[in-house]
């Protein structure tokens, strides 16, 4: 009978231990994913005031002790109504998308170069694919702005050249921030596409080959649908931090590069409207997050029917 | 058969180096047209990377190879009329068993139909009909190896190379498709390379076997000749069993050979047919070829020594005996189990050993 105790007693500690771990990533997400997105949800469906801060509250009590909820869809309203809003956002899509379409273009012969690579060789290609990130971003970006302005160091090349005589328009407009943001994802299309690559059975290759493949024709049969997963990843990884880039159109774009981001920033501190800023941002949200969940069961679900 | 046709492949003076490490070397082989031939080898004997030489996948550092008369040394393995079957199939894993099969003719341009068709007859002939849709993660191991075979039968080679073609099914199903493979042999009369570490499998596939060791061949024959007449220990060790029994030679003439023979129980007289000349030789005998008794030999002329049996193993169709003699040497003895009854000789019994004077092979180094 004690033995029976102890025994369910021990199971329990284990079970308890079990959950603790479990929770941990729960309750991380819980404090700082899903309690701000409540709180910035909350603020936009407030109206805007001067005061501090500067909306109004969620909650009030009434005079009779009770209390009343006030909510208003204005905010996300308006941003229907202003085409500045819907403009903006597919503006976003649409950098994002070239940026990530050039990133792919330019990463994945990188990312293949490298895992095709001899092994010493391959950790110093990747350790030169990450040192960038030693360096602040802002630095980074602040440094394309020398080498992209007027009297830059492209500009100085090319006229050096004699290839140019009047120096190109470069900085401040979208060709400068595609550069920008090609610059700073590329490592992050590099390494899934490489940690994909670098898995790919060469016997697959050789087996094309053997059965009459040329090169190229094993590469795009094999290497290439094989590298799918690694090409979404990557893809995902520079294409949602590219839509809600803030830094890049600022410091690189032309006044007329609009970027979600930036509107964003203007609403929140130009304009002090955090109820129509937090609306865009639920908005910008949504619009990101549903797309790629569906996208994510669906092919988990290709995954498990794989498998079964 | 013409000339040709005995020399269907030809390997002259092949050799293979990966940096310094010497993986083949300087190798002359003929496989005649229609041969089922195995090169039969420890690991890292050079048997696969010859393979890889004939399939095209390697570049020989020296010498050619020539296929049904054309030099193939540095054909593009796309442009050979070789197909090979991997070790673990390198069977593609986004396509489906249609599509895997099918991919050699879609390469060569064939159209749907002739595709459809092909395909078709070669999944009856593995016997694979109905499972066209599968995706290689859900075949069993068998399965996935004859869709393998089909996809580099395809496209009709002249030569079918199969790396380990075996290595990865279990027991039983590995004697079941050893057969079916020679069946698809016989029937499409394509000639098979076959590059193995499984002796058993070597000996009951092939027509031929070369054993290779450290990049050479060391011998090459027919299983039965190679396995009745090795010609060195090397090939006696690695093909089955066999007691290897330390001889000095005592008197040598052209025909003759009388040695002394410990293990045996003293001078054994025998053909010469080494003529090695060195004085230490090595008598061996192959197990199977040793009788155990537990009674004296009668007859008079009849050599035998005594001993104990020191272990023993049960293998159902046969018992293994380890028989250490008054010598103290230890000879390893089967017997086919042909009485359903209960084992008759046991440990620690003693037994009497006895040979045929032919069974007995003289081997040098």
């Amino acid at each position: 009978m004690s033995g029976l105790l102890v025994q369910t007693n021990n199971s329990l500690r284990e079970n308890l231990w079990r959950y603790f771990f479990v929770a941990i990533p729960y309750i991380w997400l819980l404090l700082f994913f899903l309690a701000p997105f409540v709180i910035v949800f909350k603020i936009s469906l407030a109206d805007p005031i001067i005061a501090q801060p500067p909306f109004t509250p969620f909650f009030n009590e009434s005079s009779d002790g009770g209390f009343s909820i006030y909510t208003t869809f204005d905010n996300f309203r308006y941003l229907f109504q202003d085409s500045l809003y819907f403009v903006t956002y597919l503006n976003s899509v649409k950098l994002a998308f070239i940026a990530t379409v050039f990133t792919l273009l330019i990463g994945y012969p990188i990312a293949y170069g490298i895992a095709r690579s001899p092994q010493p060789t391959r950790n110093i290609l990747l350790l030169l694919v990450v040192i960038p990130f030693w360096i602040s971003f802002l630095l980074r970006v602040y440094s394309w702005m020398g080498i992209l302005k007027t009297n830059g160091l492209i500009n100085g090349f090319l006229l050096w050249l004699g290839l140019i005589d009047q120096p190109l328009e470069l900085l401040y407009t979208d060709t400068a921030v595609y550069i920008g943001m090609v610059y700073s994802y590329l490592p992050f299309m590099i390494l899934p596409l490489y940690a994909n690559l670098v898995k790919l059975d060469v016997r697959l290759l050789e087996a094309a080959s053997d059965l009459g493949a040329k090169r190229w024709q094993g590469f795009l049969d094999v290497t290439l649908p094989l590298s799918i997963p690694g090409i979404i990843a990557g893809c995902l990884l520079v294409f949602i931090p590219a839509i809600g880039e803030y830094v890049i159109p600022s410091l690189l774009g032309g006044a007329d590069t609009l970027m979600i981001g930036r509107v964003l920033f203007d609403e929140f501190f130009l304009n002090r409207d955090w109820p129509v800023a937090s609306a865009v941002a639920i908005v910008l949200l949504l619009l990101l997050v549903l797309p790629i969940v569906y996208f994510q069961k669906k092919q988990a679900q290709e995954n498990l029917e794989a498998t079964a | 058969m013409t000339d040709s046709d005995q020399k269907f492949i030809e390997i002259k003076g092949v050799s293979k180096n990966f940096g310094e490490v010497i993986a083949v070397d300087n190798v002359d082989l003929e496989i005649k047209k229609g041969e089922l031939f195995s090169i039969l080898g420890a690991s890292g004997s050079g048997k696969t990377t010859l393979l890889r030489i004939l399939a095209g996948l390697e570049v020989p550092s020296q010498g050619s190879v020539l296929i049904d008369g054309v030099d193939m040394t540095t054909v593009a393995p796309y442009d050979r009329p070789v197909n090979i079957m991997f070790q673990n199939y390198a069977l593609f894993p986004h396509m489906s068993v249609f599509e895997n099969i099918a991919y050699g003719l879609k390469k060569e341009g064939m159209e749907k139909e002739g595709i459809q068709e092909k395909v078709e007859r070669m999944l009856a002939l593995v016997k694979l009909e109905g499972y066209e849709n599968r995706k290689p993660n859900q075949l069993s191991g068998g399965q996935s190896q004859r869709v393998a075979l089909a996809r580099s039968l395809i496209k009709e080679p002249k030569v079918l190379l199969l790396d380990e073609p075996m290595a990865a099914l279990d027991k039983k199903l590995r004697q079941s498709t050893q057969f079916e493979l020679m069946d698809i042999h016989y029937e499409l009369g394509i000639t098979f390379v076959i590059v193995t570490h499984d002796q058993e499998e070597a000996m009951t596939l092939s027509d031929r076997i070369a054993i290779m060791e450290q990049g050479q061949f060391v011998q090459i024959g027919s299983p039965n000749l190679i396995y009745e007449n090795p010609k060195s220990k090397f090939v006696a060790d690695f093909l089955g069993n066999i007691n290897l029994l330390e001889a000095t030679v005592t008197e040598q003439s052209d025909d003759r050979i009388v040695v002394k023979c410990e293990a045996l129980g003293g001078e054994l007289e025998l053909n010469n047919q080494d003529q090695s000349n060195t004085s230490q030789m090595t008598v061996a005998l192959r197990p199977e070829k040793v009788m155990i008794e537990k009674t004296m030999p009668t007859e008079n002329e009849q050599k035998f020594v005594k001993g104990m049996v020191e272990d023993f193993g049960y293998f159902g169709n046969l018992s293994i005996y380890r028989v250490r003699t008054e010598s103290d040497h230890i000879i390893q003895v089967s017997k086919q189990n042909r009485d359903r009854v209960e084992q008759s000789i046991k440990w620690d019994d003693e037994v009497y050993l006895t040979w045929e004077n032919e069974s007995l092979m003289l081997l040098g180094e």
